[in-house]
């Protein structure tokens, strides 16, 4: 049993609050990989969770778009996820997983463009919503892309397949897609994972532009993009949240022993 | 050296294989080369425009395909045209939406092993069902929907298996952003799975092309000498189905046909038919590897 700290009303320091986990497990099948989570996310900054291989990170992270729904025997329990400000459970069984994705979206940790062009790969969160005018959709295609910082690359071969597009390219392109449709929050599992690392400086600056729109949560195996990205970090350990805290805090003077092991490189 | 020796020894088991499976592989091209041979050393001279505009006749050198080629692609066309959607949509179902449970496994058992029952068992079924039951007589329609069947689990199992190799992170991706189920298999699934999907149709239909067996069951007849109804008229609404209550033959009825006549003449007829026939095959599977390889050229992970 891993000594969980609950987090302080200080931790956030003043920053709103755009997601509230309260008390969340969840079950695969019978095997309980999320032990009674407590946290909060902040809104417009980078949250990071950290862990070694296997301690839920992930898991956690796909809570927030209900990809578990999508398999069988899976099940959320506990006081759920409230998003802020209507305060509204997004693990209720009044709401539909397909709501909850089209307000969080997600990156994934392969760049995984559709088969098709990069105009749609981009455009097809906004045509699963149909209703759309085509120069409205033209305009926020071209949004999405400056967003992701890929517009100038992109610009002349909008209609050629996205795969033809480098790896970091690649995965900035499923950034634009993750934000053509202004999202709330955006979930990055292990965004970087695949990349070079100037590929890697290229979506980690990235990310610290999109905070100032958007709220961030990210999964990081790299210890040093958490600190280098996030702002508040949650250190994970076999299914539990065992510290959050301001990220400078968790690097430089961390609560829990077992953080501080982690930290050091003596685990994990 | 023991090692040289040892590594010799195993060397030569592989040319022994390699030599096996070499003759092996020959032993069924060489058969379908000397079968290819004589049909067209047999059928080519009577190869000519006027053996595919006659009809059938008594006269050996007077008759001719037209009657079963056009009766061969009407059935096919109904063929295709029933198993496609039928095809396709149960093999959507059982990848995408059904439950895996035991009923659904007896469902896949199934479909398996309909793939190997023999063809004259459909034409059985389809004699009592077709024919009687639905009074749908000895027709074009159901000698399509025979075949239909025929090569249904075919374009199922063809289906699944495209379906299967669309990877997950794709479905996942189409997810997240907020697409339906529905929106998810429209827009992704069908379309990166539609090559492999009409290749198993095509496979499909080129085995349906050479069956006799269930046909003759259900009644094609092997002397014709009209041709089905046109499908357009010229009165409202300028489109007629009567052509699908028409009685037909098909090409392997009118090459059995010849070949069991005794006179020599007629058994040319029927190479120039086989020939013909084989031709249609060939084509088939010729556009079959095209258009798979048009999509995978299109399609990358």
């Amino acid at each position: 049993m891993v000594e969980t700290l609950n987090v302080s009303p200080d931790v956030l320091a003043g920053a709103a609050v755009k997601a509230r986990v309260q008390d969340l497990s969840f079950y695969y099948g019978t095997h309980r990989v999320l032990k009674n989570i407590t946290l909060s996310v902040a809104e417009k900054k980078v949250t990071a969770l950290i862990g070694p291989s296997g301690c839920g990170k992930t898991t956690l992270l796909r809570c927030f778009n209900r990809m578990h729904d999508l398999y069988p025997g899976n099940r959320y329990d506990g006081g759920g996820i409230r998003l802020l400000p209507e305060n509204t459970n997004i693990l209720g069984a009044d709401v539909d997983p397909i709501e909850v994705r089209m307000r969080i979206s997600m990156v994934f940790q392969k760049a995984n463009p559709f088969p098709k062009t990069v105009f749609e790969n981009v455009a097809y969160g906004l045509r699963v919503r149909g209703d759309l005018k085509k120069s409205d959709i033209n305009e926020r295609v071209e949004q999405a892309l400056r967003g992701a910082a890929l517009w100038d690359e992109v610009k002349d071969r909008l209609h050629s397949l996205g795969a033809n597009l480098s790896g970091g390219q690649q995965q900035r392109l499923c950034i634009a897609r993750a934000l053509v449709t202004d999202p709330e929050i955006i979930l990055f599992d292990e965004p970087t994972s695949a990349l070079d690392p100037i590929a890697t400086g290229k979506v980690e600056e990235l990310v610290a532009e999109l905070k100032t729109r958007v709220t961030i949560l990210i999964v990081t195996h790299n210890m040093q993009q958490a600190a280098r990205v996030s702002d508040f970090t949650g250190f994970m350990y076999i299914g539990e949240l065992a510290e959050f805290d301001r990220t400078e805090k968790i690097f430089t003077n961390p609560s829990n022993k077992l953080t501080e092991d982690y930290i050091t490189g003596r685990f994990g | 050296m023991k090692i040289r020796k040892d590594i010799a020894q195993r060397k030569r088991t592989d040319k022994v294989f390699s030599l096996v499976g070499l003759i092996a592989t020959l032993v069924g091209i060489v058969t379908l080369l000397a079968l290819m041979i004589d049909l067209a050393w047999d059928g080519t001279a009577r190869l000519n425009w006027n053996f595919f505009t006659a009809f059938p006749s008594r006269f050996p050198d007077k008759a001719g395909i037209l009657s079963a080629w056009v009766g061969t692609g009407v059935v096919m066309f109904v063929t295709a045209l029933a198993a496609v959607p039928m095809g396709v949509a149960a093999g959507v179902y059982l990848e995408e939406y059904a439950p895996k449970n035991v009923m659904t496994t007896l469902i896949e058992i199934n479909i398996a092993n309909l793939a190997g029952v023999p063809s004259i068992v459909y034409g059985l079924m389809a004699l009592g069902l077709f024919v009687y039951k639905f009074q749908f007589g000895m027709s074009i329609l159901t000698a399509g929907l025979t075949l239909a069947l025929l090569i249904l689990p075919i374009v199922i199992m063809a289906t699944r298996e495209a379906i299967r190799t669309i990877p997950g992170s794709i479905r996942e991706a189409a997810f997240a952003v907020g697409a339906t189920k529905w929106q998810m298999i429209r827009h992704h699934i069908l379309p990166y799975s539609a090559g492999g999907i009409l290749t198993g149709v095509i496979i499909g239909l080129s085995r349906a092309i050479g069956e006799s067996a269930p046909l003759i069951t259900i009644g094609a007849l092997t002397f014709i000498a009209f041709l089905p109804a046109s499908p357009f008229t010229g009165t409202f609404p300028f489109l007629s189905f009567e052509w699908l209550k028409s009685p037909y033959t098909v090409l392997p009825i009118q090459a059995f046909n010849w070949v069991s006549r005794p006179q020599k003449a007629f058994h040319l007829n029927a190479a120039a038919a086989g020939l013909t026939l084989m031709a249609m095959t060939l084509a088939m599977n010729g556009a079959a590897i095209w258009i798979r390889y048009r999509f995978r050229k299109r399609i990358k992970w």
